[in-house]
Parts: structure tokens; sequence; C-alpha cells
């Protein structure tokens, strides 16, 4: 073994009362860093998983009509007019085959489904619910949302003229899985359709109003034959949503939101609360490394003596300062191993302890190898850090003060 | 005549900034390759100052010290480090050998921390002069469970393990009784002899100044007589 790794693993061993509270300070540290992630990262993954289980990474659709003037004030002519918004009527995409296949070559995108989306009522005898009409390709919408998976009843069948509804709308209307509801659209087309499967999606607002049918039903609700009014993306990264809609809006030339963009305010939630886990994580690390420092410096202060006699019987101060170096860096790798460890077993623990009704963890944490390694990796450079001072003292003790003072 | 190993020239060791403290005077001194001597004097006069700087742990306010040839004065931290490796040996009054470490272990640390790596015949080395010191079947223990003498001897196993052409021996036998005394300088003798290393020995004890081949006087920071001992 080198000289410098046989006198730093052997005075960790001789000391071990010092060696055991400071691998305990670091582990602790390291364990709070690592629960602490994995604790809130499991929290916006899932918030995120939430959020997106009903909605596309983006939305395409025709922008907006503005006013246009019929006249324009040109040369000495002055003009006063009253400018008007435009009133928005449901358009189809022009063409939106053709843009769905150069929109399905946009980096990043893993799936494109078309849809037709518009307004109108579920009527069941007296009941009369608003409901947002989305007349979608069913394999291609599977991609986007995966609806047949949170069915409550029947199935995710929208062929012919039938349709699936949210849970609340079908409690609103009292209707189930095989009863017939009447269809009145904006275009004031009705229809009497049959309720295939109810689904459950995590949110109010889409299981108290969204209801599917196929695509050429809602052409034909719609009277836009052949059209489509929205394609839905997802992308592979969903925080590449927003780089992917602003490339989709130049190739098309049409609006593209993403989910970033519509949920400003649940990113700025989150991203504040990666900021408080950064500052939680930065005062861990600093008080890890005063730690190690510490007990360093008082190793090189009780060594001293030690210290002149390796000088003194030809030790080079680079090799003593290694000697210190290595202690610092094996105390933090040391307690970063242990600290992953407890780290992720509290985070498990937490996570199996918090359950709710249905049995899923109310807390889900997320531990990845990623995590354990920028923790090992931090803990272990910021005991390298930290043995600096120390280090560097013990190298530069003078061994004839040290041997003429006893 | 023989080949001096160390020439000391007007060596001069002041301490303190304020209030100066002259603790050599200008010491001259030659030793020749496999001298056995003997630096004697009252306490505070200068000796363990002295073979501070002829070890290379202190560097002398003026003067020069000239080591097996090479002149010592201009030579930064890491040349005096590599050169007292190579050249020295250190046996001090309280051993200073490393308590987290065993006998072997120590005999082995200087040639380790000079190489870095361990090697057989470093070990083979170690072990022959433990036993060569009479501590054969210690070498496993720890220097604490070792007793004064055992120690001492040790020490001395460490300081001659690199070989040195001089070993610097600072009270060697000063917390010894008169047997362990007597067996420690008989070693170095032995060594002496056998294999011609060098040693130069600060002692209060006249038991052991007689019994060496020279006995250099040191009063007041200043060499004030220069003898032969009795023994040669």
């Amino acid at each position: 073994m080198p000289f410098e790794w046989f006198v730093a693993l052997r005075y960790l061993r001789e000391e071990k009362a010092q060696t055991a509270l400071i691998l305990a300070a670091v582990s602790v540290g390291v364990s709070v860093i690592v629960f602490l992630s994995a604790l809130i990262n499991g929290l916006q993954v899932s918030l995120i998983d939430r959020t997106l289980g009903s909605q596309p990474h983006v939305t395409v659709h025709v922008p907006r009509e503005v006013p246009r003037p019929l006249v324009y004030a040109v040369g000495d002519r002055a003009i006063a007019r009253d400018v008007q918004a435009a009133s928005q009527r449901l358009r189809s995409i022009d063409q939106w085959p053709a843009v769905m296949a150069e929109v399905e070559r946009v980096p990043g995108v893993t799936a494109v489904s078309p849809m037709i989306l518009g307004a109108g009522f579920a009527v069941r005898s007296d009941a009369k619910e608003p409901v947002m009409v989305r007349g979608v390709d069913p394999e291609r919408y599977g991609a986007i949302i995966d609806v047949q998976r949170r069915m409550v009843a029947g199935r995710f069948d929208v062929s012919g003229g039938d349709v699936a509804i949210g849970s609340t709308l079908a409690s609103d209307l009292g209707v189930g899985v095989g009863d017939k509801i009447r269809v009145v659209t904006t275009e004031g087309v009705e229809d009497v359709v049959t309720v295939a499967g109810v689904f459950t999606l995590g949110t109010e607002g889409a299981d108290r109003t969204w209801l599917f049918t196929s695509l050429r039903h809602a052409q034909s609700l719609y009277a836009l034959p052949g059209g489509a009014t929205t394609l839905e993306l997802k992308v592979a990264d969903v925080f590449d949503a927003e780089r992917a809609a602003g490339d989709v809006r130049d190739r098309t030339g049409l609006d593209a939101d993403s989910w970033m963009k519509l949920n400003a305010e649940l990113l700025a939630g989150l991203d504040a609360q990666s900021s408080s886990k950064w500052m939680i994580q930065f005062f861990v690390v600093v008080a890890v490394a005063l730690g190690i420092a510490s007990v360093l410096v008082v190793s090189v202060v009780q060594k001293s003596r030690e210290i002149g006699i390796l000088r003194a019987v030809g030790t080079s101060p680079q090799r003593v300062l290694r000697v210190f170096l290595i202690q610092g860096g094996v105390l933090g790798l040391a307690g970063s191993l242990v600290g992953s460890g407890l780290g992720g077993l509290f985070a498990k623990l937490f996570e199996g302890l918090a359950r709710g009704a249905d049995g899923a963890p109310r807390f889900p944490v997320q531990l990845d190898g990623a995590l354990f390694l920028t923790a090992t990796g931090i803990a272990t450079g910021v005991g390298l850090l930290a043995a600096v001072i120390p280090a560097r003292r013990a190298a530069r003790l003078d061994p004839a003060t040290v041997i003429r003072n006893g | 005549m023989a080949e001096a190993l160390l020439v000391v020239e007007g060596v001069v060791k002041e301490y303190g900034e304020r209030v100066r403290t002259r603790a050599l005077a200008g010491v001259d001194l030659a030793l020749d390759k496999g001298e056995l001597a003997a630096l004697i004097g009252p306490s505070g006069s200068g000796k363990s100052t002295l073979l501070n700087i002829i070890g290379l742990l202190d560097r002398p306010t003026s003067g020069r010290v000239v080591l097996a040839g090479t002149d010592t004065t201009g030579l930064d931290e890491r040349a005096l480090t590599a050169l007292r490796a190579r050249t020295l040996g250190f046996v001090f009054q309280f051993h200073y050998l490393l308590p987290a470490f065993t006998a072997l272990e120590n005999v082995m640390l200087p040639a380790w921390g000079d190489v870095g790596l361990p090697s057989r015949a470093m070990r083979e080395q170690a072990q022959e002069l433990l036993r060569a010191v009479g501590l054969g079947d210690r070498m496993g223990y720890r220097t604490t469970d070792l007793s004064g003498g055992q120690q001492q001897r040790v020490a001395i196993a460490r300081a001659l393990s690199r070989r040195p052409a001089l070993v610097l021996a600072d009270e060697p036998t000063g917390n010894l009784d008169t047997a362990s005394a007597d067996e420690v300088f008989g070693l170095m003798r032995r060594f002496n002899r056998e294999s011609g290393t060098t040693f130069l020995v600060v002692t209060h004890d006249p038991r052991i100044a007689d019994r060496c081949d020279r006995i250099v006087e040191i009063v007041d920071g200043r060499v004030r007589s220069d003898r032969r001992g009795p023994s040669r």
C-alpha cells in the first residue's frame, strides 16, 4: 500500500472515537441531502405526472383571428376607426395531415394526435351539463394520454357513435356504461350517443367536463368534415416541451403552447421548491465541511509531534499533505456511502408509512443512481477540500521545532 | 587521513526577534567516516541545537554545513528532506517512535516514506535490523507495548534502516537504566564497527562518553575541547 494511504488509514483506525464521530456527522449530512432530494424530486415528478396526466406536452392550434381593416390609411388619407376584437370561431387546421407529418419530424416529438375540440352540452332528462367534446383517434390519442388505463367502468371505445365521459360528469348525469345521452354542440348539431366507458384522470376539470368521441363523429358534430382543430404532442423530455413548441411554431406558422407555458405557476412553485432544496443542501454541505475540517485540524495539532518525526526521518512535506487529504477524502467517501444508504432507507420508510386511502404513497420518493453518485461525489470532494487547510498546516510543520519542543 | 563526512564551519545560531539569544557562537567541527564521537557539555550549551543543524532540521544563522560532500547552505526544503533521508539517521532521547505503528512498521517507515511503496526487500531489511537489535520476537508489537530499552533499540534500528552514513543520537541513553544504556550503546558501537556507520552521540553520561572514540565538548555555544577518547 502506498505510504500515504497506509499512514492515513492507520491514523483513522487508531482514533476510533474521532473517526466514528466525524463519519456520523458526514453520514447524517449526506442522508439529509439524499432524503430531501428523494422526497422533493418524488413530489415534483408526481406533481408533473399528475399535471401531464390530463394534458398533452404541446398543443398546436390555428392562430387566433385578428381584426382586419377594410380600408387602409394611404398617402394623405387619414381614417378614424373603431377596432373590434375579432370573434373566434371553431376552425380546422388547414391540411392538418400534412401539418401532422411535418410536426412529427420535429426533434424530440414522440407522438402526435389530431383532435377536434369543441364545447357543448350533455343532456339526460333534467340534467344538462356543459362538456368539452374531444374527438380523437383512440390509437393515436393513447400515446398522448393513456385514458384506457384510467377507465373506472367500461372501455375507451369511441368507435361509431359511442362516447367515454369523466366520472364526475357521469354521476352528475346519473348515467353509467350502456346508457344513452344527448349531445348538443355549439354548432347546433344534436346526436344521441351511448356511454361506452367512464374514466377518471385525477383532475376535477377533466373528470367533470370531458367527453371523448371519435374524430369522425366530432367532425360531423361540429360541421368540420375531414377537419381537426388541434394537434396534441408528446415529447421525450417533458422539460424540453417549450423548445419543441417553438420549433413547431417556426415550422408550421401555427400556434403551439407547451404545458410549461400553460402551467407557469406550477413551474414557478416547483422552482421555488428546488431553490429551497438547494439552500438546505448547501448549508448541510457547509456544516459537513466544517465538521471534517475541524476534526482534521484537531488531529493535526494532536499529531504534530508525530508529523515532525515523520518529517525528520525523511518524509517529504508533499507526502504529509497527501496523508491528510486522503483522510479528508476517505472520511467524505465513507460517510457519504453510509449516509446514502441511510437516506435511501429513510426515504423508503417514509414512503411506506404515509399512504393514502388507495394504498398509493402520499409522498412518493424518487431514488436514483445519479442522486447517490452526486451525493457521494459532493461529500468526497468536500472532504478533500475541508482537508486542504489542515493538510497544508501539517505539511508546513517544522520538524526541528517539533523535536526541540518535544 | 580519513575522508571528512561532515564539515561544520563557523556555524552561528541565534533565536528570537527582538531579544537575540545566541545558542551557537561559531562552531567548527569535522567528522571522519567511521568515527563514533560524543558531544558533551552542560545543559544549554548548544549541543542539541548543533545536532539539529547538522541533522538539517534547522538552518544556521550563519556558517555552513557540508554533509557527505554536499554544501547544504542554499538547498531548499525538498532537497534538504531528500538529503536527510538518504544520509542521516536519528536517535532521540525520547525514542520518538510512532505509537500507532508496530516496531516493524516504525523501522520500515523512513524508507517507505521516501520511496512511496513498500517492498519485500524493505521488509526483510527491517526484520534483519530488528533481529540485530535483539527484538526478533517483538516485531509485531506496538511500540507502546515495549520497554524503554526496547523502544530505544527500535529507534536505533529505524535510524539505521536507510543505511545512513551518519547517525545523530541525542541522549539516546538519557532515559534508560544502566543495563539498558549499556546495551543500547553496545549496539551503536557494534554497528559502528561492523558497518562503518559514523555516530555523533550527544550525552550527559560520562560513562558513555568515555567509551567513544572522540569527545567534543561544547560550552556556551563554542567548542571548548576536542580530544580522542580513552577507548582509542
